[in-house]
């Protein structure tokens, strides 16, 4: 299926680029109809790649690319259950979104996240799945996850000490700042900071470019330099478990979703 | 650098034009998020457009209880 529509999202192939577009309101909160969509397109990818040399994940949303996970939902759904009983369902969910991570990861293609606006937590990890970060100079970047008590659970840390310095990790990391594009490139995160509302016009020229090179030589350099980091990521599910089961992450989430403002990023 | 009355005056102008509200009825002790009528989300967008004017980084906690013009120009000011 070289093309399909899903609730949350919708992927298209066009001249050997696979284009994923994110497109659920607010700003494409991770929760579980978006993780059965990406497990859909994880599971198309299959068919898919052979036929590609790029993929493009990009954001129809206005307010940016991805605020990160779904934590009203995420705090609706544990509050459901007795606390013994919250711990396999959360651990599910996230070994589930690193699967579907693991897959991007590790795609052959060269991949490609064109992002704008908001790109938080989850959102911040979904990008750093992808071998190049094309980003509109509007676009900002932050894990939010320690004002929560939690650290980021979607593969983040480990993903981006494997890119950046650790210094920058660390900074990024406890002090849950966000951080402007211009900023993200300096610090080598991002590789291409375009005008307002270019992100997605470079990144299909970049894509562009990829096609000119010969396939299998892509695919061969990008295993040779793109490893995935699988312990360090086992030990992150461990630790965001552990961590998400204290009651001061409960009452963290409990302030979140009560909140009046529709998307409570700042301060 | 400019003074800080400088760089009120610049912030105002800023958020005006972006946010398409007369200059003149901004003023430095104004609630930035009830003149504007913004949300936490576009406070962000105001945020990178103000360290793309002035050529800073200004840290989003920096900004924390931040709601008047004045304030936040005084925190701008510091990175100047």
């Amino acid at each position: 299926m070289t093309e399909s529509k899903r609730k949350t999202l919708s992927w298209h192939m066009e001249d050997g680029t696979i284009e994923l577009v994110l497109d659920r309101a607010p700003c494409n909160e991770i929760g579980t109809a978006t993780l059965a969509d990406l497990e859909a397109f994880a599971a198309a990818l299959d068919s898919l790649e052979p036929r590609a040399h790029a993929l493009i994940i990009s954001s129809a949303r206005k307010e940016g690319f991805c605020a990160g996970a779904d934590l009203r939902e995420l705090f609706v759904e544990s509050q459901k259950l007795p606390p013994k009983e919250r711990l396999a369902p959360l651990r599910e969910f996230i070994q589930r979104i690193h699967r579907v991570a693991n897959r991007i990861d590790s795609s052959p293609l060269t991949t490609i996240a064109a992002v704008h606006g908001v790109t938080f937590g989850g959102g911040f990890e979904l990008a750093l799945l992808c071998d190049l970060i094309v980003a509109d100079k509007m676009a900002r970047f932050c894990f939010p996850e320690l004002r929560l008590g939690l650290i980021p659970g979607f593969g983040g840390i480990p993903r981006l000490k494997r890119d950046l310095g650790n210094a920058v990790v660390r900074d990024l990391l406890l002090t849950g700042r966000s951080i402007n594009a211009a900023k993200a490139q300096a610090v080598g995160l991002v590789s291409q900071v375009t005008g307002e509302g270019d992100a997605l016009r470079v990144a299909r020229a970049t894509a562009a470019q990829i096609k000119k090179f010969d396939r299998e030589t892509s695919i061969a350099a990008k295993r040779f330099i793109k490893p995935i980091p699988e312990e360090d990521l086992r030990r992150e599910v461990d630790l965001f478990c552990e961590l998400f089961m204290r009651p001061a992450v409960e009452e963290g989430l409990r302030k979140f979703v009560e909140s009046a403002e529709a998307m409570p990023y700042l301060p | 650098m400019g003074t800080l009355q400088n760089t009120t005056e610049e912030i105002l102008s800023l958020a005006a034009e972006h946010f398409k509200v007369a200059r003149e009825q901004l003023h430095p002790d104004d609630d930035f998020f009830k003149k504007l009528d913004i949300n936490s989300l576009q406070a962000l967008d105001l945020l990178t457009r103000l360290e793309h004017h002035f050529h800073i980084e200004l840290p989003d906690y920096e900004l924390q209880g931040v709601s008047d013009f004045r304030t936040l120009a005084e925190r701008i000011q510091s990175r100047l």
